[in-house]
């Protein structure tokens, strides 16, 4: 074994993964953001929002995310109307172009996955808000959308998961991301193996992490379903008091 | 006798689809009324109590509460409540207890009490906590305030729904089938509540299918056959014989439901 060689890859890769973390924590925001609108027309009763999507969440659920990549990245610049506009710096920018095409793509799946939450709201429960003066956003805000959240999340750390992988297409439009960084590496030594294997590693923790703090939350937003006594401290209570 | 009825209700009309469930229902109920709606399953009388707070749309037909009337309006979607707030408002005067309960379950019981009167009625959450506090302790549920839904029994939720319905400070309370969902033996819990606040002269209209609590804590019996009021009167009346012939037909089939059971 090459310690020595091992650390000065892992210490390559460690400086690539701030940008790996920024591209998705980004695009999970901004997709998850977007998601939010897409499914508000998917549920609404405007046909034609209901429509737009429909083929919104077609496409973008249909198609490589790759490909999509690709097209934010190599195809807008040949438009003019973009290439003279305000947002073409903005477009210009590889980095950029990799969280706008991974948001858009995100933003289908987790668009379903929240109606698949909001069509598990007990309609009973609604209704016995809707009986107590509440409408609107009131009734979103502190029934629907609690409930809601509760049913989607476990299908949504899924996703989540799944978006901390998908960053590593952005090496392919030349974004220096963990994945772009271990690939420049093996041109230089063609130690294959062992460079992958420290990326894979990279990409194993950060999802590890990613998947303790989720199922924490979703422990913490499950106590309902369990008995009182089973109960038990936890770092969520710590960290935001016990509620009562 | 007061003027105003506290809940008048005019002429309501219902049908979904060809079907009419409902065909002309009119009603008055004032301060410290009980009402129990009766009736075979299918007459219409859960559609009815729906339709009081429009959590079904009536066709036809208006609802006036403490003399207001809810404004109504029809357009491409059906007929409906024409002003929002005013509904929300005149919601909060009508408290709703459902046969399956209904508690919000990501809450636990104290937090689904003072759920309305914090974030509807916008009331200090202090006042809300120590007044809802009380209602569970005349419930009869006080040490369950922390538990969520899911841990009680079908009985401890009723009185927990019609704790939260209190804390609104309902001007009328309606009550839909609230027992049919409960054990035989969790019954006697929940009408046990309700009798008590029948005698505090809360105004109540229950849909119900307890022939002990229509003749002996109503002071009204109303019988519903295919969408109509069929005969109504006072529970000595009505028990002693002098409602219509299918109101007889109707009590003497409960009767020997109750024997065969």
């Amino acid at each position: 074994m090459d310690f020595a060689f091992l650390y000065s890859t892992m210490k390559a890769l460690l400086a690539a993964t701030p940008t790996t973390i920024g591209l998705f924590s980004l695009s999970v925001f901004f997709g998850g953001l977007l998601a939010l609108v897409i499914v508000t027309m998917r549920v609404s009763n405007n046909i034609i929002a209901r429509n737009f999507a429909k083929g919104y969440i077609f496409v973008f659920r249909g198609s490589p995310l790759l490909i999509q990549m690709f097209l934010v990245f190599y195809g807008l610049g040949q438009f003019g109307v973009i290439r003279h506009s305000f947002v073409w710096p903005a477009l210009r920018e590889p980095f950029i172009c990799a969280v706008l095409s991974l948001a858009l793509c995100t933003a289908g799946y987790s668009a379903e996955i929240f109606r698949s939450g909001l069509r598990a709201v007990p309609p009973g429960e609604v209704e016995a808000a809707r009986a107590a003066g509440m409408s609107g956003f009131l009734l979103l805000r502190r029934i629907i959308a609690p409930i809601a959240l509760r049913h989607a999340l476990p299908a949504y750390s899924t996703e989540i998961v799944l978006m901390v992988k998908s960053t590593a297409l952005a090496s392919l439009v030349t974004v220096w991301e963990i994945t772009g960084v271990a690939q420049r590496l093996i041109s230089q030594t063609y130690r294959t193996m062992e460079i992958f294997l420290c990326a894979a590693a990279l990409y194993l923790l950060l999802n590890f992490i990613i998947l303790q703090a989720l199922s924490l939350l979703e422990n913490r937003l499950n106590r309902h379903h369990r008995r009182p006594t089973e109960r038990k401290p936890s770092v969520m209570n710590a960290l935001f008091g016990a509620r009562p | 006798m007061s003027a105003t009825p506290r809940l008048s209700v005019r002429n309501i009309r219902k049908s979904f689809g060809a079907h009419e469930v409902l065909r002309g229902i009119s009603l008055d109920a004032h301060d410290g009324d009980v009402i129990s709606v009766l009736g075979a399953s299918g007459s219409g009388k859960s559609t009815f109590l729906r339709c009081i707070n429009m959590l079904e749309s009536a066709d036809d037909g208006d609802v006036i509460v403490s003399g207001e009337k809810i404004t109504m309006k029809t357009t491409s979607q059906g007929r409906g409540a024409a002003n929002r707030k005013q509904l929300d408002r005149i919601r909060t005067e009508l408290g709703m207890v459902f046969q399956s309960f209904n508690l919000w379950s990501h809450m636990t019981i104290l937090e689904n009490i003072i759920e309305g009167p914090v974030h509807v009625q916008k009331r200090p959450r202090a006042e809300c906590i120590a007044e809802a506090e009380a209602l569970l302790e005349k419930v009869g549920i006080a040490d369950r305030k922390d538990y969520y839904p899911a841990h009680l029994s079908g009985g401890q939720k009723q009185r927990a729904a019609i704790a939260r319905s209190l804390a609104m400070k309902p001007k009328v309370i309606l009550f839909d089938e609230p027992t049919s969902a409960l054990d035989p033996e969790l019954v006697g819990e929940v009408l046990r509540v309700m009798r008590d606040l029948a005698a505090e002269k809360m105004t109540m209209l229950v849909v119900t299918h307890e022939m002990g609590f229509a003749r002996n804590v109503s002071n009204r019996v109303i019988f519903m056959r295919d969408g109509l009021i069929d005969c109504q009167g006072t529970p000595d009346d009505m028990f002693g014989g002098q409602g219509s012939p299918y109101f007889q037909q109707f009590i003497r089939h409960m009767e020997t439901e109750n024997d065969a059971a």
